[in-house]
């Protein structure tokens, strides 16, 4: 059967067009034609503009008629265009009265905000024609890919190991080993490191599409500085086309494609770190990309005044709980989810989704319902950063309907201080390593809320955070000025690299603490990329806008900080074997089945005296495997023994039930390989009564 | 069932798919396996890759095989690294592919 609403009613500059569907937005294949479909509240009227790939001038402007318009949405249908080879913006009228909101420009040529593939920054770093008035182009998307049988995996978020990455980052560095350096291409080529490392997900720094020439200059030493993170979106639909290697065939979508179906082959998910709390326009002297010449009342917060707000400290936000935008957000959200099979998302400034239209936060933010309880994004996985520019701190508090995990930096600054030695902080360590469930135990939330992590690409990486006291980012041309001053690191009594045998095994005894802590703790543990294996930004906090040595991972350090990745690799495939350390809910710290023993116990240096310490820093804990039991099988009993105090201390062991002996895991004072095994042949130990663990030293067991 | 070789131009992207494709289901729907030579192509855009997959999921229902011959280095290259090329056998050329 032919439809029979796919004939041409108009025709003009030799193109037949008829009405078009307002629904979906964007750019749509339909039949032989494309269905160009986009909103503007206030626009008095829309042209849309036709060019011929990468050509300055455009070949065609077709005027949306009357009759192409219902209620405020511009939709067309024109028929017979070769779409592989145009692309296509929009000249929107309408009033220019900044004092009240509006901005329409009609001599600025502008992207679709539902743009799925778009062109103009196609290979990294390739400086741009800046004297082209079109810069960031709509193109339209071949849809089509075979995913065969794949689907999101919904790998119960509390058995998780995530891995934080940035694409370039990951593989542009000297040893990376991969013949498409810095792109999707070049992360598939690793999934088998990955699978070695035994992560479980990886969490994409952003690769919505961005411009890494947004406000690049010179570094003090000459060399270029970029907007390398991209945490500054130019459209919410399409992927960064220079992290394709085929980004310059306008392939990237098959190409990120390509890559979460390999990693979902091997059981790996993908999160994906997404930008809604602006866009890369900027304030009121920012460039016209999209939305500010669509429709800037609508997609911006604005003040009274016209001017926008800058919850972001990145010039304006965007205006997330407006109808419109929210739709939008939403719109965004299930299209990563239905046509890439996106496993999550993790919301970065996600305080800024919940303020209303005059930046003030809400009580029960709709935006965030909406997503709470959206049917497509049912089983993604939803994870906000939860305080925003603005001084919104919602860490514990972000309103989830059950369904939103949170960054928990509480458990960062918390495992941080006592690693380091700080004698305050016991009881809140204490708190972030059974969960945080005085933020989480509320709400029906549950450990499956706290997403834990000692270091993420903002701040140190790992191997920083033990070999400086203070941030080193003259690099960004800032004067120092840039970058949190509040890292709770500690250099190990040098600062900076050092040859010193002592201080770099006091540095990777610290390393090791750092992971053995994150891994045994309650919730979902997060690691850097580049931490397993040692990398450093040599002092530098702040990297966002370093795209070179500082930033890439040395794949050099995988064989001189061998012993690092041998620890990560060993404890996280500990984590996902031990039901033990990875449950849903708040444990009960009693022995509410009559199992015996507590599903969890507190000890000091004395079996079940956690008030016994020495300065508050020496405590252990005890998980009775018991009480994790699947398929009728018992885990087994885990016993973390942390001195993160200056001296050694003996640590009286709590005593097995019959049968059951303590068997030595892993033990951060030894040098490798002594220091950690291959999970189940944990060696028995003699001393069933007692161990003695090093100065800053944690020691794992495992009663079996 | 035989083979029947079906050589492109130098290339295969919108301009053409729509005129290439038709030609090489009319070799499926004779009951013959193909072998796509692209010996003398030195373009495949997402148009173009996409005539090739077509190709493929008609021919495997009716139990026939679309091979490809000649690709080069840099064709199969981006096959590799947007998935397309998990369908097909490549041979270095036709003749070699018709053996099989």
């Amino acid at each position: 059967m032919q439809r029979v609403d796919l004939f041409p009613t108009h025709e003009y500059g030799g193109y037949k067009l008829r009405a078009g569907r307002p629904y979906p937005f964007g750019a749509t294949v339909v039949g032989n034609a494309v269905n160009f479909s986009i909103y503007s509240r206030y626009a008095t009227d829309c042209t849309l503009v036709l060019f011929h790939n990468h050509d300055k001038t455009p070949f065609l402007e077709i005027p949306f008629f009357k009759e192409f318009r219902l209620g405020n949405v511009f939709s067309m249908m024109v028929f017979d265009l070769d779409y592989e080879n145009i692309e296509y913006g929009y000249r929107m009228d309408g009033p220019f009265a900044p004092r009240q909101g509006h901005r329409f420009d009609k001599t600025k040529i502008l992207m679709d905000p539902y743009a799925k593939l778009i062109a103009g920054r196609d290979v990294w770093g390739k400086e741009p024609d800046w004297i082209n008035n079109y810069q960031y182009r709509s193109r339209v998307v071949f849809d089509d890919f075979d995913w065969e049988n794949d689907l999101p995996l919904e790998t119960p978020v509390n058995d998780l190991v995530i891995y934080e990455m940035h694409v370039r980052n990951f593989t542009c560095g000297d040893k990376a080993g991969v013949k498409h350096p810095g792109t999707f291409a070049g992360i598939a080529e690793k999934i088998p490191y990955l699978k070695e490392l035994g992560v479980n997900c990886i969490e994409l720094m952003p690769i919505h599409e961005f411009d890494e020439f947004e406000n690049s200059r010179p570094a003090p030493d000459g060399h270029t500085l970029y907007n390398a993170w991209g945490y500054s979106n130019v459209g919410f639909f399409a992927p960064k086309a220079a992290y394709a290697s085929t980004g310059k065939y306008s392939m990237q979508v098959d190409e990120l494609k390509n890559l979460i179906k390999k990693l979902h082959a091997e059981g790996i998910e993908v999160i994906l770190d997404v930008v809604f709390n602006h866009t890369a326009e900027g304030n009121e002297n920012g460039p016209y990309i999209s939305y500010r010449g669509i429709d800037n009342k609508t997609y911006y917060m604005l003040t009274q005044d016209g001017y926008y707000f800058n919850f972001s400290g990145c010039g304006n936000t965007l205006n997330c709980n407006n109808p419109n935008v929210r739709d939008m957000i939403v719109d965004s959200l299930r299209y990563w989810v239905t046509d890439y099979h996106v496993d999550g998302f993790r919301f970065d400034l996600a305080a800024i989704l919940g303020r209303d239209q005059n930046g003030y936060p809400m009580a029960n933010p709709p935006l965030l319902e909406s997503l709470a309880h959206d049917p497509i994004l049912g089983k993604t996985k939803l994870i906000a950063e939860a305080w925003d520019a603005g001084g919104l701190y919602q860490v514990g508090s972000f309103p989830s309907w059950g369904r939103w995990a949170e960054w928990n930096g509480k458990f960062r600054d918390a495992v941080r201080r006592f690693v380091k030695g700080d004698e305050h902080v016991l009881d809140d360590v204490k708190e972030r390593i059974t969960g945080s469930a005085d933020l989480y135990a509320s709400a029906n939330r549950g450990i499956k809320a706290s997403v834990n992590f000692v270091t993420a690409h903002d701040g140190f990486t790992m191997m920083d955070l033990v070999s400086y006291d203070g941030k080193h980012n003259e690099a960004n041309g800032e004067g120092n000025r840039d970058g949190d001053d509040n890292n709770n690191s500690w250099n190990c009594g040098w600062e900076g690299e050092s040859t010193d045998i002592g201080t770099n095994f006091l540095r990777h005894k610290q390393i090791k603490n750092f992971i053995s802590i994150l891994m045994t703790s309650q919730g979902i543990p997060m690691v850097l990329s580049g931490d397993e294996i040692g990398n450093t930004q040599f002092g530098n906090n702040n990297a966002y806008c370093q795209d070179n040595e500082i930033s890439w991972l040395d794949w050099k350090n995988l064989e001189k900080n061998a012993d690092i990745f041998n620890y990560f690799q060993k404890i996280i495939k500990f984590r996902r074997q031990h039901k033990a350390l990875r449950y849903e809910y708040h444990l009960g710290h009693s022995d509410w089945r009559n199992l015996g023993m507590p599903d969890f116990s507190w000890h000091g240096v004395k079996a079940w005296q956690p008030w016994n310490t020495y300065n508050n820093l020496t405590q252990a804990f005890m998980l009775n495997g018991r009480y994790a039991d699947s398929d009728g099988k018992p885990d087994d009993f885990i016993y973390v023994a942390m001195n993160m105090h200056w001296e050694m201390h003996g640590f009286e062991l709590p005593q097995l039930p019959d049968g059951l002996k303590w068997h030595v895991f892993a033990n951060t004072a030894m040098a490798a390989p002594q220091d950690i095994v291959e999970p189940g042949y944990e060696i028995l130990i003699d001393n069933q009564w007692e161990v003695l663990v090093e100065a800053r030293s944690i020691m794992i067991l495992v009663g079996k | 069932m035989s083979t029947k070789v079906y050589k492109t131009g130098e290339r295969l992207d919108s301009s053409n798919a729509a005129t290439e494709q038709p030609k090489i289901l009319a070799i499926l729907d004779g009951g013959d396996n193909v072998v796509i030579d692209l010996s003398g192509c030195n373009y495949v855009s997402s148009a173009g890759l996409r005539v090739l997959l077509y190709s493929y999921k008609v021919a495997a229902p009716k139990g026939l095989k679309v091979s490809l011959a000649g690709v080069s280095s840099e064709i199969r290259d981006v096959m590799e690294m947007t998935g397309f090329d998990k369908f097909f056998e490549f041979y270095a050329t036709a003749e070699e592919a018709c053996k099989e």
